[in-house]
């Protein structure tokens, strides 16, 4: 029952907006809302979308293209390289420990050796696209748990690509490509095109040539080209070039038979160090969202109920089973690590469901007919299944062993998070901002810096400063760079309204955070202290008092008293200020107020000048304390 | 001619003309160094580095500064705190001020008389300057009892300028090196034999 594209999309975003909230309602992640409701709407509940949930589940890949683009962008070489150690140890250890369990248990189930080989390399991959989004939406990234999770994530992610390269040596002697009839068939006929009747060498030097390639066209195509579509000012340019960049990745991977995501990935590595980093990111973040959301439903929908009623030993002893050895094998791995129970707990659980590479890995097997349409079928229900059961298992592990086990308060609050840098968003690097920026880096702290003037970002760049590009008056742009976690937001823009607007819309979505504001005026000062902001900060005060007291000390007065008197006087002129502002400025008793304050100025400055220009110390003159004490 | 280091501490330099005429009197003297410690600072952010190299550079320390207190301006107490550092001025490895000369240069309000056991202030000025007297030795340096301007609110134009000459001629006996055996017999510096000869003229 289908009925064009429109009744499609409305499917399926009816029951997006129906089951996610609800599945938020419930404290679940939005994974299990989106999976749930592509098994309702599937074929075998409410029969909405048929066999073209397959097709939607090829489109919606793409999701997990641009998901591994976006954690590319996250990764830039030097964390990379600082992660070395967890990420090949966990991930080595995971994956040496879950591929044996599973080949033994394939052997035992009576597969032939490649099959189990392809089958196990599948089972081994967790879902990239779960985890994280769970992760994030539960704000566990900064624990071990997150961290260990993210490592593991990562080395699988990379591992993909020798695996690729693997399963055609499976095949026994010419790869016979059968052309299967199911709709995505010939497409994948597309994908090994270029390679396919070339010898397993020569396909291997294409595959690193073809990540060469990846590298040399971020480093000298797109950040070229993102330089001159910045020029422009255009926002939608920037969203088109961000897609078309994930894009081309895909389709030049598919082209010699890799993983699009894998491409994707690698592109983003390439471009996180690049200061169109945080552009990107929020322009493909909606794009992210929309097309993971789309893949997990249609992964709900395309659980085959048929072949469970069929098979129901095999099937749910083959999705516990695998959960189970999944499990054990994270479970040793965070043993290794030295991880405390429930941050291993947790990680077993989260990480023990079979990945959406699982569908590529193994459609790329039958397609080399190494695995037979029937044990495909079955592992794809499987690997759904886990699918849907991981984040099931996940909240019964949080809510009923968890809390037995006792630690996570303590465990999430070690040093590690404490010690964590607290993070610094600075708007503006022009003159007013770059100075902060500076001074903050003596003490050896980094803000996340953003600025609209792409030639300044790129001299600056040049200087080794962390610049990016980017309107700061979009909120997706503040959240990309993390404004979420941030501590202190400085925002240190020239031009009034813009601040104005940007400083009201974090105060009414943010309001907990640190706002230190730059105001060009008294007046500015006003609105902003009248918003709420605590700290502002004339720019026009501090220097012209500077000036005056440079003045004084070349007319031959001396620098302390001066020094003292410059405090006293900013400290009269900000209380003024805070007063004047509570008043507000729109009535016509301001300029009555501002004579008053001034007035009030004048008397406290001069009560300080008189206090302080009493010529002798008449108090410690010897005849009045022996004349005190005598009485 | 050893080197002098006059290390000035006045927050209220402005007001007071006692130590305006007594700084007058040395302060571009030749072999003198006059370091205005509250102009230098008037945000308190000593530099460590070229006050220890002053230091190295002289023989004879002279902490000028009013009596605030029955003690010095905070300006001077924490260049104490910051300047004579462990292993540099004292501790095993601390002899950059070994052998130089230290000693106070006070104006207070209160008369000798005032302090004394009998007086007001119950002790004598140099009871009260101990602290500085340990801190030299702890740095090695001969301690000096005080040259002192007291009475200093009423103090006659004419006595001022007596101090002021006294001062003057204090630093040139300095200059010459002056015995620690001669200058431990008074209680105050102005009463050592070399300075009673210097009139008001």
């Amino acid at each position: 029952m289908s009925g064009g594209i429109l009744f499609e999309a409305i499917v399926f975003l009816v029951s997006a907006i129906l089951f996610v909230p609800l599945a938020k309602r419930f404290g679940l992640s939005s994974v299990l809302g989106y999976l749930i409701a592509g098994i309702c709407i599937g074929p075998y509940v409410l029969n909405f979308v048929g066999s073209e949930g397959e097709d939607i589940m090829h489109f919606a890949e793409f999701g997990v293209v641009i998901m591994l683009f976006l954690i590319g962008l996250e990764i830039d070489a030097r964390s990379f390289w600082k992660m070395r150690k967890t990420i090949l140890g966990m991930g080595g250890g995971q994956l040496a420990i879950t591929f044996i369990l599973s080949y033994g248990l394939f052997l035992f189930l009576d597969f032939t050796w490649q099959v189990s080989v392809v089958i196990s390399m599948a089972v081994v991959l967790s879902s990239t696209a779960i985890v994280l989004q769970s992760l994030k939406e539960k704000g566990l990234f900064d624990t071990a748990f997150g961290n260990s999770s993210f490592s593991i994530l990562l080395f699988q992610d990379i591992i993909v690509i020798p695996m690729l390269a693997i399963i055609p040596l499976l095949s026994s002697g010419e790869p016979v490509v059968e052309i299967s009839h199911d709709a995505h068939g010939a497409h994948e006929e597309m994908q090994t095109y270029l390679l396919e009747n070339l010898p397993l060498g020569v396909q291997t030097i294409a595959v690193i040539l073809s990540v060469v390639l990846v590298v040399l066209a971020g480093r000298y195509l797109f950040v070229p080209m993102l330089r001159l579509v910045a020029v422009t000012r255009l926002r939608e340019l920037l969203t088109a070039s961000a897609l078309l960049i994930v894009l081309a990745l895909a389709f030049s991977m598919e082209l010699v038979g890799l993983s699009p995501a894998l491409g994707a990935f690698l592109g983003g590595v390439v471009l996180a160090t690049s200061e169109y980093k945080h552009e990107l990111e929020s322009n493909l973040e909606p794009f992210k969202g929309m097309l993971l959301g789309l893949f997990f439903m249609a992964v709900g929908a395309s659980i085959n109920f048929m072949m469970i009623k069929e098979n129901p030993l095999l099937v749910s002893g083959l999705v516990f089973g695998i959960i189970a050895l999944k499990a054990v094998g994270l479970f040793l791995v965070g043993t290794i690590f030295k991880m405390k129970m429930d941050q291993k707990l947790l990680l077993a659980v989260a990480l023990a469901q079979i990945g959406e590479f699982a569908f590529v890995l193994l459609s790329f097997a039958s397609q080399l007919n190494i695995i037979g349409q029937e044990a495909l079928d079955l592992m794809l229900v499987v690997t759904a299944l886990t699918m849907t059961l991981a984040p099931i298992l996940g909240v019964l592990n949080e809510r009923l062993v968890l809390p037995r086990v006792g630690t996570k308060q303590s465990a999430r609050r070690t040093m590690d998070h404490i010690a964590k840098q607290q993070k610094v968003i600075l708007l503006g690097f022009g003159h007013f901002g770059s100075t902060i920026g500076r001074f903050l880096r003596s003490y050896g702290i980094e803000a996340t810096i953003l600025d609209h003037d792409s030639n300044r970002v790129d001299l600056l760049r040049k200087m080794g400063f962390e610049v990016y590009y980017g309107d700061a008056t979009r909120m997706d742009l503040l959240e990309s760079a993390g404004i979420d976690e941030a501590e202190i937001l400085i925002c240190a823009l020239d031009n009034p309204d813009t601040t104005m607007e940007i400083i009201s819309e974090i105060k009414e979505q943010y309001p907990d955070l640190k706002l230190m504001v730059r105001a060009k005026s008294r007046f500015d000062a006003y609105d902003l202290l009248n918003l709420g902001v605590q700290n502002v900060y004339r720019e026009s005060l501090e220097t012209s008092i500077k000036v005056a007291s440079d003045v004084l000390y070349h007319m031959g007065f001396r620098k302390y008293t001066i020094h003292q008197q410059a405090q006293n006087f900013i400290k009269y002129d900000e209380d003024s200020l805070k007063r004047l502002a509570e008043k507000g400025t729109a009535d016509d008793q301001y300029v009555f107020r501002v004579k008053e304050e001034i007035a009030q100025q004048e008397k406290l400055l001069e009560q300080d000048l008189r206090r302080g220009l009493v010529d002798v110390d008449h108090p410690w003159d010897s005849q009045s304390v022996l004349k005190d004490s005598s009485e | 001619m050893k080197k002098i280091l006059v290390l000035f501490a006045h927050p209220k330099f402005e007001r007071s003309k006692v130590n305006k005429a007594l700084v007058e009197k040395i302060w571009k003297k030749e072999g003198v160094t006059f370091h205005d410690l509250y102009e230098r600072y008037p945000d308190f952010n000593i530099d460590v580095f070229i006050e220890k190299k002053l230091l190295s550079e002289h023989d004879v320390i002279i902490w000028h500064h009013p009596l605030y207190w029955y003690s010095c301006p905070p300006l001077l107490k924490h260049w104490i705190d910051l300047v004579l550092e462990f292993n540099w001025a004292y501790g095993p490895q601390g002899n950059a001020l070994q052998g130089k000369q230290a000693f106070n240069v006070i104006t207070a309000g209160g008369t000798r008389e005032v302090y004394c056991s009998q007086g007001n202030n119950n002790y004598s000025i140099n009871e009260f300057l101990r602290p500085f007297e340990q801190t030299a030795r702890l740095c090695q340096m001969d301690y000096f009892p005080p040259f002192g301007i007291m009475g200093a609110n009423g103090i006659s134009n004419d006595g001022l300028i007596a101090a002021a000459n006294q001062y003057d001629q204090l630093i040139s006996i300095l200059q010459e090196g002056l015995v620690p055996s001669v200058a431990g017999r008074c209680d105050y510096l102005n009463d050592i034999p070399q300075l009673q000869t210097v009139h008001s003229a």
